[in-house]
């Protein structure tokens, strides 16, 4: 927290000179201030971290990751994360980059999926799948996403996607629908992207995951899902599960065509 | 050991920006962990930066500066392949240095 109270303190002091700030001007505002910290993205920290441990031989099967296949061929990471989550024959399931990552780590490592499905976030392999995560959607930072909404189980999980997002439940009886399903909202000074459209979409996907100046931790998708799960209230879903996969196919689905700025740097 | 910096510097009309993206903590000391103990202070206290063998730039760094701190400055003249070193020391006297070509 403490990093980011001088500048949230600083915008927050010019939104109330401006009186009744309107909402545009809070925007703007926050803009600037994104603006400010965006030279020198740390994200580029985790990059280099996680570029060494692709190569780095690790598990019980001592082997890199150099072999992965995230859908465009052993070992190509370039351009690998705009088109997920994809289907993969070899799995016979839909996946997004995490449990991908996660096949790829059992399958050359021998690296038990538990440690990260079980694990906790910022440690121990949940940890190295965050490096490894921010080097992976680096090389693709500037494409587009396109993900293949022909597939019929894309299909089937985008279908799944949109029920969930607008599941409501928990003790508010929120649905992410509540915070993410209208334009122009935000909570404290964060916009809420309009995650059913588009430009909202493209917004949220595609600047995720990202650098959080507030905590100084890197956070994959998976992480964000996690937390938006807690904002709304609910229980905590599990790790790389259906559900957290089909979401990503909906919020993916709806930001297709839209730029790729991986990975990104948020509050 | 500490994790590596990135460094980048580039010269332009004999003008070197070099702009550094550090790996550290940044403990102020002030922080308590979730049992309510004080986290010890760690941070940098010094930074170096040298183009070949001239300092071009030394800082003092306190508890104020951010985690994984980000440093750009610019100085008079540098040219492609020439060498920049950025170097650190924290209070608890540990140390990183990296070093690149001017591109
Ligand atoms: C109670 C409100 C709330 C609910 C419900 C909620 N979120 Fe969020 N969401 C937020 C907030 C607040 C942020 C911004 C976080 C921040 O910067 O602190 C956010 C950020 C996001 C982002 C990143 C957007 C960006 O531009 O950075 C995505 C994607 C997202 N949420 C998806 C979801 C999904 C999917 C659900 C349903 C499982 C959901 N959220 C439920 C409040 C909510």
């Amino acid at each position: 927290m403490r990093n980011a109270l001088k500048p949230i303190a600083i915008v927050a002091a010019l939104v109330m000179s401006h009186g009744t700030a309107v909402a545009q001007s809070t925007a703007d505002d926050i803009a600037k201030y994104r603006e400010m910290i965006a030279d020198g993205n740390p994200s580029e920290l985790f990059e280099m971290e996680g570029e060494e441990l692709w190569k780095t031989p690790r598990g019980p099967m001592k082997a890199t990751l150099e072999k992965c296949d995230l859908g465009m061929g052993p070992g190509v990471v370039k351009g690998a994360s705009a088109r997920m989550p994809r289907f993969f024959k070899d799995t016979g399931r839909v996946q997004d980059l995490e449990s991908r990552l996660l096949t790829c780590m059992q399958t050359l490592q021998g690296i038990d999926p538990k440690l990260v499905i079980d694990g906790k976030f910022n440690s121990g392999e949940r940890k190295t799948m965050a490096a490894l995560v921010a080097y992976v959607v680096t090389h693709s930072k500037g494409d587009k996403v396109r993900v293949d909404m022909t597939n019929p189980q894309m299909k089937e999980l985008y279908a799944l996607g949109e029920r969930a997002f607008y599941y409501r439940t928990g003790p508010m009886d929120f649905s992410c629908a509540t915070c993410h399903g209208e334009d122009g909202k935000r909570i404290r000074l964060q916009d809420l992207p309009n995650l059913t459209k588009h430009e909202g979409a493209a917004a949220g996907w595609g600047s995720w995951p990202a650098y959080r100046v507030s905590n100084s931790q890197f956070w994959t998708m998976q992480h964000r899902l996690n937390d938006c799960f807690r904002q709304q209230r609910t229980a905590e879903p599990i790790y790389a599960s259906d559900v957290t996969i089909a979401l990503s196919v909906y919020m993916a689905a709806k930001a297709n065509g839209g730029e790729v700025m991986t990975p990104g740097l948020k509050r | 050991m500490a994790n590596p910096m990135r460094i980048r510097a580039s010269a332009k009309d004999g003008v070197t920006e070099v702009r550094v993206l550090m790996s550290h903590v940044m403990e102020t000391g002030q922080r308590k962990d979730a049992s309510g103990a004080l986290i010890p202070a760690h941070f940098i206290t010094e930074l170096t930066a040298k183009h070949n063998d001239k300092v071009v730039l030394s800082a003092q760094f306190g508890p104020s500066v951010s985690t994984n701190p980000y440093l750009a400055f610019k100085f008079k003249g540098g040219a492609k392949g020439d060498k920049v070193t950025v170097g650190w020391t924290d209070n608890k006297g540990e140390s990183r240095a990296d070093e690149v070509q001017i591109s």
